[in-house]
């Protein structure tokens, strides 16, 4: 049994982590590419949504690889998450390949499926390796973002630009080569180390950008054009709430072993939206509302084509736009979207909060112009 | 009087029944919105965000339409309408989109109805409703036992191969213009959110032209739906949403009960539970059965003539098929 499993950011280390742990044989699919979303888009329906069509080209990339079973998580709310284990057979079926499909959520048959599912996962090991492996898993992602977050930070300061970039492709290279949790811990350590130690402009006060919406195309690079990267670049500090650890610790975690999950996004939702949607529509209005408190300059909203949830919250987003006075900008990706101008209207949205806040300084209260 | 609200839209195609005897008893006058037409279409269209769905236009559109008619306005949350299943997230959510999004919006009742843990639920979303109009406890079970038998009365009605038609837009005349399941030699299937199906204005008149054609129509509230539950088991992993439960259980129904010549898929442009659902169905069909099967996606730039064309072809083929009986349908 060699396993996969298809691409989110960077939770390819963390699935790595927990698949180092019991010693199983896996495959890491190439990253997204184009390719990925070609081959994709070729075996799917054009009413999917992006991160399945990108799912369905990891499968196939990785088929191409050797491996046999794929490792994905599902759900049972009402977004589409819920049923893309049971699609991803039907479409391995179609095109003809053999692949097993793992999904590790709570299935209709009950807690013993689950533990079943692990077992085929783990190779058998008991119960405590199991659980020691998922808190290790655990930590790696909560570390990770942590990374990510401090890169984050550096990248909208940084003196010499594309020097964080430079550390950061080295370790999403680097960790290739290690394995275990253990290790893959320890590297993380050292490149939070190097990232602390790069040269900062202390004295910026840059720009501060909120990125919300759905969590596939806000996590995935290749999805949104790498747009954490674009915003660093151009000295804007990006906040992304919604993270994988996040969704681990309260989606599987919490959830699994019924326990409250609250917190302050889904708190500040309450007031638009009563009740719950599915996806992380939730997320993304709470979020946009703490952001507009917090005193950011603004928020870019980005989600698939045709993902449900996420319609609601940009039907909702023009309230919380007027009422906290936050500029919001929705962008919505699918397969024919262009990169340049994706770009365009990152850079003009970049421009106007520039002017925005200059225009603040000079304590002239305006809203964006075209409003 | 108080007068309520009640936008013809989505579940109003479902439920319409049980709202309006529900509200009547409890002495409220009911204002329901225009049919569907251009004009609602369009306003609704204007409104709401471009990547909603042609349905969640139309009730934006009817939403507005009441705009000043009414005291109250009925916009219930559904987020479940049957155990364990759940209703699409847009239609979840509708109505914060139009809390957020339409201004001077009279009051709402917001009644949340959730039977995805207990089908008893619906009683406790009767009577949160019932107490914007009246104080009355007994009044509102008393309202809520009566509208409930007539809302099963027209499902029995529905369920025994009658179509309730055009849902009552010709006021005066018989409720229930029913057309016999069985009536013609070729029979149609219908597959579609019930929001879909009986708008003639979204669908372009397909249940009128279909009938023009001198073709019986099954929906798919025709079918039961313990059996389609119990048929969807087949499935590694239930469906979640309520339609999938219907649709796909429907079609394995028609598959197995035969008497079927043609089944037509209609679903809106952007509808996310559609894309896997009647791909799903779509499969099912063409795999397991020779039953010729057509999908027609519709949004707010349909052209007419083009669908007449499409339905036309469908329908030719259908009946060269059954007359010359070689059933080699000559679209596979």
């Amino acid at each position: 049994m060699k396993i996969t499993f298809p691409h989110i950011g960077n939770t390819y280390i963390t699935a790595k982590s927990f698949l180092d742990d019991f010693g199983s044989e896996y495959v890491v699919p190439p990253f997204n590419t184009n390719k990925t979303l070609e081959l994709g888009s070729k075996y799917t329906s054009e009413a999917h949504c992006l991160p399945f069509k990108l799912f369905v080209g990891n499968m196939l990339q990785a088929h191409e690889m050797g491996a046999d079973t794929m490792l994905i998580t599902g759900g049972c709310g009402p977004c589409k998450l819920g049923y893309f284990g049971e699609m991803l057979k039907k479409t391995a079926v179609e095109i003809g390949i053999k692949m097993d499909i793992i999904t590790l959520e709570v299935p209709d048959q009950g807690m013993k499926e689950l533990a079943a599912r692990i077992k085929k996962v783990s190779g058998g090991s008991n119960y405590l390796n199991v659980a020691k492996a998922v808190n290790a898993a655990k930590n790696v992602a909560v570390q990770l973002d942590n990374l990510e977050r401090l890169s984050r930070i550096k990248r909208a300061r940084q003196l010499e630009k594309g020097s964080v970039d430079k550390i950061y492709r080295g370790f999403q290279t680097g960790i290739l080569e290690v394995s275990g949790s253990k290790e893959i811990l320890k590297f993380i350590r050292q490149t939070e180390k190097t990232l602390k130690k790069l040269p900062v402009n202390e004295k910026a006060r840059p720009l501060k950008v909120g990125i919300v919406g759905e969590i596939y195309t806000t996590i995935e690079p290749y999805a949104n054009f790498s747009i954490e990267r674009m915003l660093g670049n151009m000295g804007v500090e990006v906040t992304r709430q919604v993270t994988v650890s996040g969704w681990i610790i309260n989606d599987m975690l919490k959830k699994g072993l019924h326990l409250p999950v609250e917190s302050e996004d889904v708190r500040e939702s309450k007031a638009y939206m009563s009740s719950m949607v599915g996806g992380h529509a939730h997320h993304t209005v709470g979020n946009t509302v703490v952001h507009a408190k917090e005193g950011y300059d603004g928020v870019i909203h980005i989600y698939p084509l045709g993902c449900m949830p996420e319609i609601v919250s940009q039907a909702i987003l023009p309230a919380v736009e007027e009422n906290h006075q936050i500029p919001v900008m929705t962008i919505i990706r699918d397969e024919m979207t262009g990169e340049a101008g994706f770009n365009t209207r990152v850079e003009a949205f970049v421009d106007l909060i520039k002017k925005r806040r200059e225009e603040h300084l000079n304590e002239q209260n305006k809203m964006l112009y075209g409003y | 009087m108080v007068k309520v609200g009640i936008p013809r839209g989505l579940y109003y195609y479902k439920f319409s029944t049980l709202w309006e005897s529900f509200f009547t008893e409890l002495g409220a006058e009911i204002v329901i919105s225009d049919k569907t037409n251009k004009n609602i279409l369009l306003e609704g269209a204007n409104n709401c965000v471009s990547e909603a769905c042609l349905p969640i236009k139309a009730y934006y559109g009817h939403v507005i339409n009441l705009l000043g008619k009414a005291d109250f306005i009925f916009l219930p949350r559904f987020t479940s309408i049957s155990k364990k299943q759940y209703i699409c997230p847009e239609v979840a959510g509708v109505q914060d989109m139009i809390r957020n999004s339409i201004k001077l919006m009279p009051r709402i009742i917001d009644t949340e109805i959730n039977l995805r843990k207990s089908e008893k639920n619906s009683w406790l979303a009767a009577q949160y409703t019932g107490e914007f109009i009246t104080k009355d406890k007994q009044k509102i079970k008393n309202a809520y036992k009566n509208a409930l038998e007539a809302y099963r009365n027209e499902r029995q009605v529905m369920k025994s191969g009658m179509l309730t038609d055009e849902f009552k837009q010709e006021i005066g005349s018989m409720p229930l213009r029913v057309i016999q399941k069985r009536s013609t030699n070729i029979t149609v299937a219908v597959l579609g959110h019930c929001y879909t199906v009986y708008d003639s204005f979204i669908n372009m008149e397909l249940m009128r032209k279909l009938r023009d054609y001198g073709i019986g129509i099954v929906t798919l509230d025709m079918l039961d739906y313990r059996e389609s539950k119990e048929k969807c088991r087949e499935l590694d992993k239930m469906l979640f949403w309520d339609y999938g439960t219907r649709a796909y259980g429907g079609s394995i129904q028609l598959i197995e009960n035969g008497g079927i010549d043609g089944v037509i898929a209609i679903t809106s442009f952007g509808c996310g539970v559609d894309s896997f659902v009647i791909e799903l169905v779509e499969k099912k069909i063409r795999e397991e059965s020779d039953i010729p099967f057509m999908k027609l996606v519709l949004d707010e730039h349909s052209a007419e003539t083009g669908f007449c064309t499409r339905l036309e072809a469908f329908v030719d083929m259908i009946v060269r098929r059954v007359t010359h009986e070689n059933n080699v349908s000559s679209y596979r």
